[in-house]
């Protein structure tokens, strides 16, 4: 039943994308008209018929797709926002609070199914999410193919990023294939005793902080940390999984806090603030980063070991 | 040791910031040859694995409704709601908001952003208020206002998206450790990442608030 369900789920993710791909071969003065048709349709069939193409056959649509975003022939189309922004104030003051009604249903669909069902929270997601969309549709009294559209131009606007965990996750199985995650156990196992976890824990957390500084990107340094770190280190010595794992991600983020390579959260709000300093948000950052970091392991400590 | 090319390449291409896609997806293919894996089983391996994992990318479903509520004026309701509140230091405001972004985001709502909120609604109101409260304030606290305006929308965004099921942060933690052998769902992550994020808003509001006294003392002394 739930698998069933959740196939459902994957083939309306699959049809946003197709819509998604439909939409950008429509609009004629699209910058990367063909290439955004593709990417997007290419996605949606392997969202709706993945489990019937031949695992390989989808490893070269996927190299494909890579190649498309790699050309830079995956950007935003040229339609603008259906409304412009009096009439969207207008219509917030007719519909009042009630707007965040048919959002409020994602959440909560999503919290309640899992909590209180046999069912996947995902399933509940996606009953929230079309369950959101009836109510919307009727109390801002718009066409299904307004939301359609506006969707289709969400999802152009956030672009292929959008894909990086589930592309990640890929990464990890073929690390794990590879054996990368021994490789490096081995190496750090001459400098930490490998029954030492508190050793272990501190190292997992400093590697996600300084790894995700480097990179950017907490979501690439917890697939290479985690195999790396945190799963001989940590996890192998009996520690809370889900707990240890949540907060390697926001130990994580207590890295993106300090780091110029996060740009968007960190130097362009310096501009668009019109800040003297262009380091400033960094540097409000460092106390509560460093602050939340210490927390972290000892949360860990007392409460996953 | 030469199995590691991959994690070299994911630093360098992040680093270097090409497109990410493509750096992950060379990252892994690399990996798999120097692993001694032919190109039929790398290619088995990614397309699997990414069949597996299209639970990561069920936001997609979500998009229709989000994007008719944003054509409806979901965030220019957020902006009244959010400009009507008067209170009297800029250390309450940044709180305030410092809460309604950690909720939004524990809600997986797109109500945030430096350009949407911080630049036109949360910084004027912090700054208006310390200027309400002390007749004039000078550059620099101006400046530091900024930082801390700026700074509150990353750590509700940051310390409140993993409360989110669905979250692309809590999906890769889950398909991590299942990968790996541990049997974790969305629910067990994101209850274990609620008390970081009450916590983080707990030590932020303590930040703004100490700024609210080291003006009071800068300014009133005077």
């Amino acid at each position: 039943m739930n698998d069933i369900l959740l196939e459902i789920l994957f083939i309306l993710c699959g049809m946003v994308s197709l819509i998604t791909s439909f939409y950008s071969f429509k609009d004629e003065e699209h910058p990367t008209r063909i290439g955004s048709t593709l990417f997007w349709g290419l996605l949606g069939i392997i969202f709706i018929f993945g489990p019937y193409i031949p695992a390989n056959i989808t490893g070269i649509i996927l190299i494909v797709m890579a190649v498309l975003t790699a050309t830079k022939r995956v950007r935003a189309g040229s339609t603008r926002d259906a409304t412009d922004e009096e009439y969207r104030k207008k219509k917030s003051n007719e519909i009042g609070n009630a707007i965040f009604i048919p959002a409020l249903m994602i959440a909560i669909f999503a919290f309640g199914i899992a909590q209180f069902t046999d069912l996947d929270g995902l399933v509940g997601l996606g009953i929230g999410a079309v369950v959101g969309l009836v109510i919307g549709l009727i109390l801002t009294k718009s066409q299904t193919s307004e939301a359609l559209q506006s969707g289709g131009n969400m999802l152009q606007q956030i672009g292929s990023p959008s894909l990086l965990p589930q592309i990640l996750a890929a990464l990890g199985a073929l690390f794990n294939a590879a054996g990368v995650g021994e490789v490096i156990a081995s190496g750090i196992s001459r400098i930490i005793p490998a029954e030492n976890i508190v050793l272990g824990v501190i190292a997992y957390y400093a590697g996600m902080m300084i790894f995700t500084m480097i990179m950017g990107n907490a979501f690439a340094a917890f697939s290479v940390i985690t195999v790396g770190v945190g799963a001989p280190f940590v996890l192998a010595q009996g520690a809370n999984p889900a707990i240890v794992g949540a907060l390697a991600m926001t130990a994580g983020y207590c890295g993106t806090l300090l780091t110029p390579m996060a740009a968007n959260f960190n130097i362009v709000p310096a501009a668009i603030l019109e800040m003297k300093d262009k380091n400033k948000v960094m540097k409000s950052q460092f106390p509560i980063a460093l602050v939340m970091f210490i927390i972290h392991i000892i949360w860990i400590l007392i409460f996953a070991l | 040791m030469i199995r590691l090319i991959g994690i070299v390449i994911v630093i360098v291409g992040f680093v270097l910031k090409w497109d990410t896609i493509a750096v992950v997806v060379v990252a892994g293919i690399t990996t798999g040859f120097v692993g001694g894996l032919s190109f039929n089983e790398i290619l088995a391996i990614l397309g699997e694995s990414f069949v597996t994992n299209r639970y990561m990318s069920v936001f997609l479903v979500t998009l229709p409704i989000i994007g008719i509520l944003e054509n409806n004026g979901l965030k220019e309701r957020a902006s009244t709601l959010i400009a009507e509140i008067k209170v009297a230091t800029s250390g309450k405001i940044l709180s305030i908001y410092m809460i309604t972004r950690t909720i939004a985001a524990m809600l997986s709502l797109r109500l945030g952003g430096h350009v949407q909120f911080i630049r036109p609604i949360v910084n004027p109101m912090a700054v208006g208020a310390a200027e309400a409260k002390y007749k004039n304030i000078d550059e620099e606290d101006e400046e530091n206002i900024k930082g801390l305006a700026a700074a509150v929308e990353n750590y509700g965004n940051f310390y409140g998206q993993n409360v989110f099921i669905a979250s692309g942060g809590v999906l890769l933690i889950v398909s991590t450790l299942n990968e790996l052998g541990y049997n974790v769902t969305p629910l067990d992550i994101s209850k274990a990442a609620l008390p970081i994020a009450i916590i983080a808003t707990i030590v932020v509001i303590i930040q703004v608030l100490m700024f609210d006294r080291k003006t009071d003392r800068k300014y009133q002394s005077k």
